[in-house]
C-alpha cells in the first residue's frame, strides 16, 4: 500500500514490475553476470532457469538490494535498486534458498516479527490470518525447528506476504523438497499472482517453470540467452530436452499416486 | 528510517533475548565456568594466596566478574553468526528495517544476558561467604563499571561475530580475553611476580578495572584508578565500536 502511493509520477500501470539492463557483475575476475536484460510484466509469473553457477542467485540478490551490480540499472516497481533501495526494500520480499526463518521462534513469532518490523498494525491478527491461510495453523505454537522442509517453506512465502509487497522474489522456492511439498509452495505461488503479485522466481527444476510461469528466461554463462513463453521456448529446445521435461511430472503422478493409496 | 530505528530495535532485542532464554545452557555454561573457577581458586589455592586483611573470596570476586562477561560475549559473537550463517540477517537486510537495528539488537541481548551471568556469579559468592560493606553508590558505580566493560567487549565480539568464517573462529577470540585476568591483579597481588610479568600486569587494563571494583566493594577509597579503569574501557569501547561498524558496513554493502 505505502510502496503503491510512494510510486514516481511517471510510472504507469503498464511499465513493467522489474526491468534489468545491461547487469554486470564479477567477482574478482570471475564474471558472473555479463549484460542481463529482462523485463518482468506486472502481476505475472517470471522464472529464471539456469543450472548451479549460472548467476541466478545473483540476480536475485541485486534486485534486492544485498549486492550491488558493477553496471547496469536494474528498477523494481519503478526504483532503482542501486540508488532508491529504501523504496526497493518496502516493495518487495524475498523467499527462499538464502533468505531464512528462525528456527528458535514459533510459526507464529516468526510471523509476527516480520509483521512488527515491516510496521504493520496488529501483527496478531495478520499472523493467524497467514497460518491459517497456509495450513499452519496446528503448528504456529511449535518451534520452527520441529517443521518440516515443505511446512518451513511454507511459513517462509507466508513471512514474505505481510505487508503485501508488490513483488516477491523465490530464489528456488523448492530446491530439497519432496512432490508433495513442492506442490503445496507452487499452489501458493500461482495464489500469488492471482491476487496480483508480481513473482520472479528461479529454479533449476523445468517442471516448475513449465508449472507455474508465464514466461521463462535462461541464464547461461552470464547472459540471457532465450527469453519467452513455454511454447515459444518449446519450440528452441532439442527434443530430446523437452521428452525429459515431459517425463518428469508423470513420475511425480505415479509417487504421488502410490504415497496417497498408502495414506488411505 | 531513521524514525523506525528505536521500534525496530525493540523487537530485534525480543527476538534475541528469546534466544537466550529459549537456550539457558548457554547462560549456564557462561555462568558455571566462572563459579567453578572461583570453587577452585577460593578453596584449593586461596589459603596458600596472602591478600592482606582482605578475604580471598572478596579480594577475588571482581576477575570472576571480568571472566564472567569475558566468557559471556562470545555467545553474542556465536549468535551474530548465526544470524548471518543461517540467512535471517539477508531477509532483514532485504526488509525496509533499520540498519543499525540488527546489530544493536545484537549488543543489547549481550548486555542483558552478561547482567543475569553477573547476577548469578555474585549470588553464588554471596553463598561462599563473599561480603561488602559498600553503600548503594559504589554498588551502582561498580554496576556502571560492568556495564561499560561488558558494552565494549560486545563490540569487540560483533566483529568476529561479522567477520568469522567458521563457528570455532568466531568463538575463539573470547579465550585471550578469559586468560588476560590470570596475568592481573585478579587473583594474586602482582607484587611476587618476576619483573617483566608485574611490569604487563601492573599496566594492562584488568589491573586497572579490578582493583577500582575491588576498593568500591571493600569501601577503600579508589583514587585515580578509577580514571584508568574508565579510559581502558572508553578507550577499548570506541576501539572496537569503530572497527565493528566498519565490518559491519563491508558486510551490508
Amino acid at each position: 500500500m505505502l510502496a503503491a502511493m510512494n510510486l514516481p509520477p511517471g510510472n504507469k500501470a503498464a511499465a513493467p514490475a522489474i526491468r534489468v539492463r545491461g547487469l554486470t557483475k564479477s567477482y574478482g575476475r570471475l564474471s558472473v553476470l555479463s549484460g542481463v536484460d529482462f523485463d518482468v510484466a506486472r502481476g505475472s509469473i517470471f522464472a529464471l532457469l539456469g543450472s548451479n553457477g549460472a548467476g541466478k542467485t545473483t540476480v536475485v540478490r541485486i534486485l534486492s538490494t544485498l549486492l550491488k551490480a558493477d553496471a547496469g540499472t536494474a528498477r523494481v516497481v519503478g526504483f532503482e535498486v542501486a540508488t532508491q533501495a529504501a523504496e526497493v526494500r518496502e516493495s518487495i520480499s524475498l523467499t527462499g534458498q538464502f533468505a531464512a526463518v528462525d528456527e528458535i521462534l514459533t510459526g507464529r513469532e516468526n510471523l509476527v516479527l516480520v509483521a512488527r518490523l515491516r510496521h504493520r498494525e496488529r501483527p496478531g491478527t495478520i499472523a493467524d490470518d497467514l497460518l491459517s491461510r497456509f495450513s499452519l495453523t496446528d503448528a504456529g505454537d511449535r518451534r520452527v525447528a520441529t517443521y518440516s522442509g515443505g511446512m518451513r517453506r511454507r511459513l517462509d512465502i507466508a513471512m514474505s506476504l505481510i505487508g503485501d509487497p508488490p513483488v516477491i522474489f523465490l530464489d528456488e522456492p523448492t530446491s530439497g523438497l519432496d512432490p508433495e511439498a513442492r506442490a503445496e509452495v507452487w499452489r501458493a505461488v500461482k495464489g500469488l499472482a492471482e491476487g496480483g503479485t508480481t513473482v520472479l522466481l528461479t529454479t533449476q527444476y523445468l517442471a516448475e517453470a513449465e508449472q507455474l510461469a508465464d514466461r521463462i528466461a535462461i541464464l547461461h554463462q552470464g547472459r540471457i540467452i532465450v527469453d519467452g513463453t513455454l511454447a515459444e521456448l518449446k519450440r528452441l529446445l532439442p527434443p530430446a530436452e523437452i521428452e525429459y521435461v515431459e517425463k518428469q511430472p508423470s513420475l511425480e503422478d505415479v509417487f504421488l499416486a502410490v504415497v496417497g493409496q498408502n495414506r488411505k | 528510517m531513521a524514525a523506525h530505528l528505536l521500534a525496530d530495535t525493540v523487537v530485534l532485542t525480543g527476538r534475541t533475548m528469546r534466544h537466550v532464554t529459549r537456550s539457558l545452557d548457554t547462560i549456564i555454561t557462561t555462568a558455571i565456568t566462572p563459579i567453578a573457577m572461583m570453587l577452585m581458586f577460593v578453596y584449593v589455592f586461596g589459603g596458600a594466596i596472602d591478600t592482606g586483611p582482605v578475604s580471598y573470596v572478596n579480594y577475588m570476586l571482581p576477575g570472576i566478574l571480568l571472566i564472567t562477561v569475558a566468557s559471556g560475549i562470545s555467545y553474542t559473537a556465536f549468535r551474530l553468526f548465526a544470524d548471518l550463517q543461517g540467512g535471517i540477517f539477508e531477509r532483514f537486510q532485504s526488509m525496509p528495517v533499520a540498519r543499525p537495528a540488527v546489530l544493536w539488537a545484537h549488543v543489547l541481548t549481550s548486555l542483558a544476558a552478561n547482567v543475569i551471568s553477573l547476577v548469578v556469579v555474585v549470588a553464588v559468592a554471596l553463598v561462599m561467604g563473599f561480603r561488602s560493606g559498600a553503600g548503594v553508590p559504589a554498588w551502582l558505580a561498580v554496576a556502571g563499571l560492568l556495564v561499560l566493560f561488558t558494552l565494549a567487549l560486545t563490540w569487540i565480539a560483533v566483529i568476529p561475530g561479522l567477520t568469522a568464517k567458521t563457528v570455532d573462529g568466531a568463538s575463539a577470540f573470547a579465550y585471550p580475553l578469559i586468560f588476560l585476568p590470570f596475568v592481573s591483579s585478579a587473583f594474586v597481588p602482582t607484587g611476587t611476580m618476576p619483573g617483566p610479568v608485574r611490569a604487563f600486569a601492573e599496566h594492562q587494563p584488568v589491573t586497572a578495572i579490578v582493583d577500582t571494583i575491588r576498593d568500591l566493594l571493600t569501601g577503600q577509597p579508589a583514587g585515580t584508578g578509577v580514571w584508568a579503569a574508565l579510559a581502558w574501557c572508553t578507550g577499548i569501547l570506541i576501539v572496537a565500536y569503530f572497527f565493528a561498524t566498519m565490518a559491519y558496513r563491508r558486510r551490508i554493502s
